[in-house]
């Protein structure tokens, strides 16, 4: 008896989760315990194939460890490599911190919806993230950047714990000069800081914001989100025009294991961005 | 009875009962493995049988919340059981298959993984709630955007024969979620056990091409209506039921009433109910590595919502209590789901009440969750 | 552990021996250990020793004399990491069961001149005394948990441990239940998976060598066995045993205990 050929293009290898190979081209320190892995396919033609979406994650495998969802930081008209922003925290990317440049990683991806960069032309953005958070959203910052034109007034407001734990500072000063306002702000001040201190949806409510107009996107601990989403409503933005991205634990990426089930979706393959008019009847369930 | 007469698809004829043997040695001709329940260690599974003779000839089964008993019956009738804990996801969905197995290759690795035999089964005696399972498994593992390959590689294969339920067990509900008694559809062959005869409909080309040699005659409307009777009967004795007219409402809009907490003392989130039920579909993967670290395999296993590992992230346990395991278990089943898949995730067969060592019941829990609401 | 083969040390506190031969029974993959690490002390295998400090103490066994509390300083102080090898040095064992009696009394009992022992009034486990990095649970361990606990050190990883009850294991295996089918106590539902589900395969209830596993209801536990029992008194029989002195399952044991004294 032979196998049967598999017949949808999602699953064009016989096997479940193959992964496929690619090696890191560049680690760049971002913080304390976290850094981007530059990847490329190890197959060319996989590496001009691939295209993604901001937002969208890859599940990075390494043999023997498992594998871990990580959103992708990169610019996503670069075609030449991919971009993934680690936070060295459990099995898997504590392992991962201790590859080097010429390493191989296997990797499936890319998964799950996006920011929704189309929808929200013409509008402001006023994107509120915290943390870990702004990662999966400088895919959209890129774009936007591209773009300029094409969107209103746009605000970054970034929040992380000490000035130290701030993600890509060095690209802040471009971002402005591209038009975007970014504004920063700390938990937690010290000696190196003079900006602002507090939490993000602290500061969120300090902002003026046309409700009418506006697309709120917002990643971070979900603590955060659930304060800036209230935050958001309470200064009338409709629900339909905010976005969030949501972690669960990813496993299969294809809505299919059941691990990253809140409530009708499988947050890998109906998220991880949701317009939170989805999400709105069970947000506040506690352990749901 | 000219044995060179082939039964038309649809058509229905009867057999004798000593006869099904030719049809399993048939199927094996073909290739078949066929699958049925037999009595192992006084309890009823799903296991490979040869004829027969292998089949739990002369009992019935007696089921309750958290108890199942063989009961050794004055008849001699071969399918008047009711299902053990087995149920046929077991072989689709199969509760542990190597994924692959990778070498270490200089810095990168080579897939070395042999690929597996997968064997075409014939099912024995599947029942129409269970048919019902298999379809609603079917669309979760061969989605328009998503096939499982593994899945799909042994449905494909499957030559099922029904069976027609004619003494349905205490802890059975398939009428009330419209799954049973009576199979309608997605079998090769359908049977009804009378007392001296198996009456089938044929429902395959295969199954009809299967048939050649075996003598058989049409069923008469006698027994046509014997049959109908006996359906008709095994309906009226279902007595359990469960309202499913404000579902998924029902649950989806009291998801934080204080009486899930009820349930959650109750139950021991050992995980048997999800793993007994026929639609759960919930896998892990597990990663291994060699000594040398020179080979690693990944192995896929079945998971449960139960399980106080499933929902572990970064950020800690998103369902760190047993009431929100059971909340999203049932919550699931008698909710969301209908919302991604277009049905309930149910199918009545009662499994997951008579597998509940804590004798929970989800007819009564759902009921009791309306009488609360209600106050 | 990156090139040079990790010292492992092997030591035998009370204890039956069992963990030891789990070890030297892996038969296919002990050749593969002894490649992977340097097996420096393990006397139940070789009288050869190689002088510490070790990378990863691997203990059996639990403390029942003064003298053992000494040793198993010094072990701690001797090794990088240190596990602790099965139920006795996870939870005490069986011998543990004097926690709950009179050790004198026992000991009177067996011993022609107990005045000569030298002994505590418990059995406790290993990190009741000292830090433990890993607790590796069974009576004995399984063999394949053992590797995979090794190869997660060599490659500076978690173990992959199943944190939930034997029920899963025994669904993934096929076997029916013994509660159910068969009306057979069974203290799976409360049990950490791991042994790979042997007892009920044999048609009898689970004892709980593996000790409790993580969020055990235990209400729900006891008021299952209690309506199932055989003889009064079996419920708390079943989890007083191997992993007795385990928290959880002394919490359900005090729970029943009241209920069957008031039932006298």
């Amino acid at each position: 008896m032979t196998a049967i050929a598999p017949e949808t293009a999602k699953s064009h290898s016989g096997f479940l989760l193959e992964p496929h190979w690619a090696e890191i081209t560049a680690i760049t320190p971002e913080a304390d315990g976290i850094s981007t892995y530059w990847i490329r396919f190890t197959d060319p033609a996989e590496q001009e194939a691939f295209r993604f979406e901001p937002g969208q994650f890859n599940m990075l495998y390494l043999p023997g460890f498992g594998e871990s969802a990580i959103s992708i930081s990169s610019n996503p008209q670069d075609h030449e490599k991919i971009g993934h922003t680690i936070r060295f925290v459990g099995n898997v990317t504590r392992a991962v911190s201790r590859l080097k440049v010429g390493d191989i990683v296997g990797l499936r991806g890319p998964f799950g919806t996006y920011w929704p960069m189309k929808e929200i032309e013409g509008k402001d953005i006023f994107i509120a993230c915290g943390g870990i958070g702004l990662p999966p959203l400088r895919p959209a910052l890129y774009h936007i950047i591209q773009n300029r034109e094409k969107y209103g007034k746009v605000t970054l407001l970034y929040g992380a714990r000490t000035s130290g734990d701030l993600m890509f500072p060095n690209e802040y000063a471009e971002w402005r000069k591209a038009g975007i306002d970014v504004e920063i702000t700390v938990d937690r001040g010290d000696a190196n800081w003079n900006g602002r201190v507090g939490v993000v949806p602290m500061w969120f409510y300090q902002f003026r914001i046309d409700s009418r107009k506006t697309a709120v996107l917002t990643c971070g601990p979900e603590i955060m989100i659930r304060f800036v989403i209230f935050e958001a409503m309470a200064r009338r933005v409709p629900s339909e025009s905010i976005y969030v991205s949501l972690e669960r634990n990813m496993k299969c990426g294809q809505g299919s294991c059941g691990h990253c089930q809140m409530g009708p979706y499988f947050i890998c393959k109906d998220g991880p961005v949701f317009r939170f008019d989805e999400l709105q009847s069970f947000f506040n369930v506690e352990e749901f | 009875m000219p044995s060179d007469r082939l039964p038309d698809i649809g058509s229905t004829i009867t057999i004798e009962k000593p006869a099904f043997n030719l049809l399993l040695s048939r199927l094996k001709e073909e290739g078949y493995l066929p699958i049925g329940p037999r009595i192992k260690n006084d309890s009823l599974i799903y296991e490979e049988i040869e004829s027969l003779e292998d089949l739990p000839r002369g009992y019935s089964t007696e089921q309750k919340p958290g108890s199942f008993r063989l009961v050794r019956e004055k008849h001699a009738r071969y399918f008047d059981i009711i299902p053990g804990s087995h149920s046929w996801k077991q072989f689709l969905f199969p509760s542990r298959v190597e994924l692959f197995t990778l070498r270490k290759n200089g810095k990168g690795w080579e897939n070395t993984t042999q690929p597996a035999e997968i064997p075409s089964y014939a099912f024995i005696g599947v029942r129409a709630c269970e048919l019902a399972a298999i379809q609603i498994q079917d669309n979760i593992f061969m989605r328009s955007d998503f096939t499982d390959p593994i899945y799909r590689a042994r449905r494909q294969r499957v030559f099922i024969v029904s069976v027609n339920c004619t003494h349905p067990a205490e802890t059975c509900f398939c009428t009330s979620m419209g799954t049973g008694p009576r199979v309608k559809e997605l079998f090769d062959l359908s049977l009804t056990e009378l007392d001296d005869v198996f009456v089938l409909t044929v429902g395959s080309q295969l199954a009809r091409r299967l048939m050649t040699g075996i003598p058989f005659d049409d069923a008469s409307g006698y027994i046509l209506t014997n049959v109908e009777h006996r359906l008709n009967h095994a309906e009226q004795q279902m007595r359990r039921r469960l309202d499913t007219s404000d579902l998924p409402e029902l649950i989806l809009e009291h998801l934080d009433h204080p009486y899930w907490n009820e349930i959650g003392k109750r139950c021991l989130s050992c995980a048997s109910c999800t793993q007994v039920c026929p639609t759960c579909f919930c896998w892990d993967t597990q990663d291994e590595m060699s000594l040398d670290g020179k080979t690693a395999k990944r192995t896929r296993v079945w998971d449960s919502c139960f399980n106080p590992g499933y929902s572990h992230q970064a950020g800690g346990n998103t369902r760190p209590t047993i009431y929100s395991r059971y909340r999203q278990w049932m919550s699931h089943k008698f909710g969301t789901w209908k919302q991604q898949y277009g049905t309930l995730g149910c199918v009545g067969c009662g499994r997951c009440i008579t597998w509940c060592p804590a004798e929970i019941d989800i007819t009564e829990e759902i009921a009791a969750l309306r009488n609360e609401v209600k106050r | 552990m990156t090139t040079k083969k990790p010292a492992v040390a092997v030591y035998k506190f009370s204890s039956c021996d069992g963990c030891q031969l789990s070890i030297l029974n892996m038969e296919d993959e002990l050749l593969n250990l002894a490649e992977a690490i340097d097996i420096a002390f393990f006397l139940e295998a070789t009288r050869a020793q190689k002088p510490g400090p070790y990378d990863i103490a691997l203990v059996e066994g639990s403390i029942t004399t003064p003298h053992e509390i000494e040793r198993i300083r010094e072990v701690r102080a001797n090794a990088k990491v240190v596990i602790a090898l099965g139920t006795c040095a996870t939870a005490g064992g069986i011998q543990a069961l004097r926690n709950f009696a009179s050790a004198e009394e026992y000991a009177k009992v067996v011993y022609a001149h107990p005045e000569y022992l030298h002994y505590l009034q418990t059995a406790t486990p290993i990190a009741e005394h000292i830090q433990v990095d890993m607790e590796l649970w069974g009576c004995p361990v399984n063999k394949a948990q053992v590797i995979e606990v090794i190869v997660a050190l060599l490659n500076n990883r978690r173990p992959n441990l199943p944190p939930h009850s034997v029920c899963l294991e025994c669904k993934r295996r096929g076997t029916p239940c013994v509660i159910v089918d068969k009306g057979i106590p069974c203290i799976g539902p409360a049990t950490q998976a791991g042994c790979g589900a042997i007892c009920p395969a044999m048609g009898r209830g689970c004892y709980g060598c593996f000790g409790p596993a993580r969020d055990v209801n235990t209400d729900a536990m006891a008021n299952m066995l209690l309506k199932m029992e055989r003889y009064p008194g079996e419920t708390a029989r079943l989890f007083r045993g191997i992993s007795g002195y385990a928290p959880t399952f002394r919490t359900i044991v005090d729970e029943i205990l009241p209920a069957n004294e008031e039932a006298k």
